[in-house]
C-alpha cells in the first residue's frame, strides 16, 4: 500500500513538482502556479465529468515516464491526462502548444459575435482574457455567424446563445448542483444551443450557479444585467447565515457605495467557486438573487483582486479622508457648498436606486416624472409590469 | 556657477555719459520702434467675427455621434468612463425596449451620459477608448461660463444633431473627424 501512495514527481516546464498519482496535468501545473498554467474553458474541477471539449488546455508531453521516457505524438488535454512518474510536460515552452492554442481560440471566436461593449461579462470574461492572449487582430472567416432567436429561460438568468462556447459546465452545474436539471444542449452541429425543456423558466434553487461557472457571457445575472459595469463595482466579501443546508453563504458582494449590485459566489485564482474544506462553496438562488441590500450581509472587507486585472481599476483599499479643518476654525459653522450634484446631474438619482429592479432599467426607469407617477422606486415590480405594457403598446 | 546659455552678459555698472544723460535720443529711438509696427501686419484677428483654423488633432467639446440612420452609436460599455483620468465622465445604461430601434443602435444604450467639463482636461483618451466610434473631441471649445451647473454636459448637450432631420447641422457637427482614423486625419 505503502507503494501506491507514493508521490510521483512530473516537470512542467522545467519546474518539477510532487503530487498524488492520479492527478491530471492541469492539476499539477496549477500546483506549480503563474503563466505554467494552461488555461481551461470547459474544465472545471468542482464538476464531475467537466473537461476535454474546448482543447484549449493542450500541452506537449515531451517524456511519457520514467519507464517509458518516448514523447507522445500528438499533443494532449491536460484537464483529461493523468501524470505518470517522470513525464516531461512542456506548456508555454512549447512553441507547438503556442500555435494549437492560438489556433483552438481561433476556432472558439468562429461564432463569437464578440460584442464584448454591451456584455455583462466583460471584464472578468475567460475568453476575453484567452483572446487577449492568443487572438489575432482580424478574422479569416467569411461565412455568416450562427445567430439564434433570443430564447427567455426565466427571471433570474439571462441567456445569449451566441456567446455560448459550448462547455457543458452549465449543464453539469444543473445535473449535480441544482436541484433538478430542466435546460441542456438541443440539436447538433452548428445547430447545438443551450436551452430549456420546451420553454421552461429555470428557477430551481442553485441554478444561479450557471452564471458563475459560464466562461462566458453567454449566462449572466438577469438582476443584474445593464446595471453596471463590473469593473465600476467593488467586490466584498460578505457571508449571512442562510437556512438551506447546502448554500455556504460566503459570497462576494458587487457593490457601488452602500448599494449592492450583484451577488456571487466567491472565485479560486483559477475562476472557479471557491472550496471551503474540499466542498465547493455553491450558493442558493435566495442569496444570490433576493439579497440584494447591504444590511442582510456581514461584509468582511475587500476581495483580493489581481493587480492585472480590470477589477481592481481606481479603487483603493484605504481611503483617508481630510478632516474638514473650517467647521473647527469657524465654530461648528459649515462651509457654505458651492454646488450640490444632485441639482444638475441626473446620473446616479437618489430616487431612482438601479439596483433594486428585477431586471435591466428601462427608458421608463429613467423618466423622472413617470418614476413618480408610478412609484417605481418603492415597488420595483411596478417597472417591470410597466416595461411589459410598454412592450405590447408599441408591438401592438 | 557654468553659465547655462551663452546668452549671460555681465552687467555694466560704469556712471551714464553725457548723452545718455539727456534721455531724449533713447525716447525717440524707442518710439521709432512703435511706429514702425503700425505700418506692418496685424498678427491678431477679430475672434468671434473670424477664427483661425483648428489644428487636425485639436481637442474641443466631446461629441457623442450618431450613426446615418440618426441611431445613437454609445452602447454604454464603460470603457471611456475607465478611461478617463479625471474621472469626469459617468454614465448610466438600460435595455432597448422593442420599438425603440429607430433610437438606439445595440440592446444596450447610455440611459444617461454626462461629462463634467469641469474635470475634463480634453486628454482624448475616451475618444481612443471607444470601440463604437461613438465619442469623439470636436474642433469646438467649451463655452464659458459664470455657473458652475453649465458645465455637467448631459446627453442632449453633447448628441450630434440627427442626419436626417438636420444634415446640415449634422455635417457641420462631424467635421472632418468622425469615422476616421487619426492617421486619416493627418
Amino acid at each position: 500500500m505503502a507503494e501506491l501512495n507514493k508521490k510521483i514527481s512530473v516537470t512542467i516546464d522545467n519546474i518539477t513538482v510532487e503530487v498524488e498519482p492520479g492527478t491530471t496535468i492541469l492539476q499539477a501545473a496549477r500546483l506549480v502556479g503563474g503563466d505554467v498554467t494552461p488555461p481551461a474553458m470547459c474544465y472545471y474541477s468542482k464538476l464531475e465529468g467537466s473537461g476535454g471539449k474546448c482543447r484549449t488546455c493542450l500541452v506537449e508531453v515531451a517524456a511519457g515516464s520514467t519507464a517509458d521516457p518516448r514523447p507522445m505524438p500528438k499533443l494532449v488535454a491536460s484537464c483529461r491526462t493523468t501524470v505518470m512518474d517522470g513525464m516531461v510536460v512542456k506548456n508555454i515552452t512549447s512553441e507547438r502548444v503556442m500555435d494549437a492554442r492560438n489556433g483552438v481560440v481561433e476556432f472558439l471566436l468562429i461564432n463569437h459575435p464578440l460584442d464584448c461593449p454591451i456584455c455583462d461579462q466583460a471584464g472578468e470574461c475567460h475568453l476575453q482574457d484567452l483572446s487577449y492572449e492568443h487572438g489575432t487582430a482580424g478574422t479569416r472567416y467569411q461565412f455568416a455567424r450562427r445567430t439564434f432567436t433570443r430564447e427567455d429561460i426565466g427571471p433570474y438568468i439571462q441567456l445569449h446563445m451566441t456567446r455560448c462556447i459550448l462547455c457543458y459546465r452549465c449543464v453539469m452545474v444543473g445535473e449535480q448542483v441544482a436541484e433538478q436539471r430542466v435546460h441542456g444542449v438541443v440539436d447538433r452541429g452548428d445547430h447545438a444551443a443551450i436551452s430549456t425543456f420546451i420553454s421552461k423558466a429555470i428557477d430551481n434553487d442553485f441554478s444561479g450557479n450557471m452564471i458563475d461557472v459560464c466562461p462566458v457571457g453567454a449566462l449572466t445575472d438577469r438582476t443584474f444585467r445593464f446595471k453596471n459595469r463590473v469593473w465600476f463595482t467593488k467586490p466584498m466579501d460578505a457571508h449571512r447565515n442562510c437556512e438551506n443546508p447546502k448554500c455556504c453563504g460566503k459570497v462576494t458582494l458587487w457593490m457601488r457605495g452602500e448599494e449592492v449590485y450583484r451577488v456571487t459566489a466567491r472565485k479560486d485564482p483559477w475562476g472557479e467557486v471557491q472550496s471551503y474544506d474540499g466542498k465547493p462553496g455553491w450558493i442558493c438562488n435566495t442569496c444570490r438573487f433576493e439579497k440584494k441590500k447591504a444590511s442582510d450581509w456581514t461584509v468582511e472587507g475587500l476581495t483580493t483582486i489581481s493587480r492585472h486585472s480590470v477589477i481592481g481599476a481606481n479603487k483603493y483599499e484605504e481611503m483617508v479622508m481630510p478632516q474638514e479643518t473650517i467647521q473647527k476654525v469657524m465654530g461648528g459653522l459649515e462651509p457654505r457648498k458651492l454646488m450640490n450634484i444632485h441639482s444638475i446631474s441626473d446620473v446616479n438619482d437618489p430616487d431612482i436606486t438601479l439596483s433594486e429592479l428585477p431586471g435591466p432599467a428601462h427608458s421608463v426607469d429613467f423618466d423622472r416624472a413617470n418614476s413618480i407617477n408610478n412609484q417605481i422606486p418603492e415597488n420595483p415590480g411596478d417597472a417591470e409590469r410597466h416595461n411589459k405594457q410598454m412592450i405590447n403598446k408599441t408591438q401592438g | 556657477m557654468q553659465p547655462l546659455t551663452n546668452r549671460a552678459q555681465a552687467v555694466n555698472r560704469a556712471p551714464l555719459t553725457w548723452w545718455e544723460r539727456i534721455y531724449l535720443p533713447a525716447i525717440i529711438g524707442g518710439m521709432a520702434i512703435t511706429l514702425k509696427h503700425f505700418f506692418k501686419k496685424k498678427p491678431t484677428i477679430n475672434y468671434p467675427e473670424k477664427t483661425r483654423p483648428f489644428s487636425p488633432v485639436f481637442r474641443g467639446l466631446h461629441i457623442l455621434n450618431r450613426d446615418e440612420q440618426g441611431r445613437e452609436n454609445c452602447t454604454a460599455c464603460g470603457l471611456c468612463a475607465v478611461a478617463c483620468p479625471a474621472e469626469a465622465i459617468t454614465m448610466e445604461a438600460a435595455e432597448r425596449l422593442p420599438g425603440e430601434e429607430h433610437l438606439y443602435r445595440e440592446e444596450k444604450y447610455a440611459a444617461r451620459y454626462e461629462i463634467n467639463m469641469l474635470r475634463c482636461i480634453f486628454c482624448g483618451l475616451c475618444e481612443e477608448a471607444c470601440p463604437k466610434d461613438a465619442i469623439y473631441l470636436s474642433e469646438t471649445f467649451a463655452p464659458s461660463d459664470y455657473q458652475r451647473k453649465q458645465f455637467i454636459y448631459a446627453k442632449n448637450d453633447l448628441l450630434i444633431p440627427h442626419p436626417e432631420k438636420e444634415p446640415e447641422a449634422y455635417k457641420k457637427a462631424l467635421g472632418n473627424r468622425a469615422g476616421k482614423k487619426r492617421s486619416e486625419i493627418g
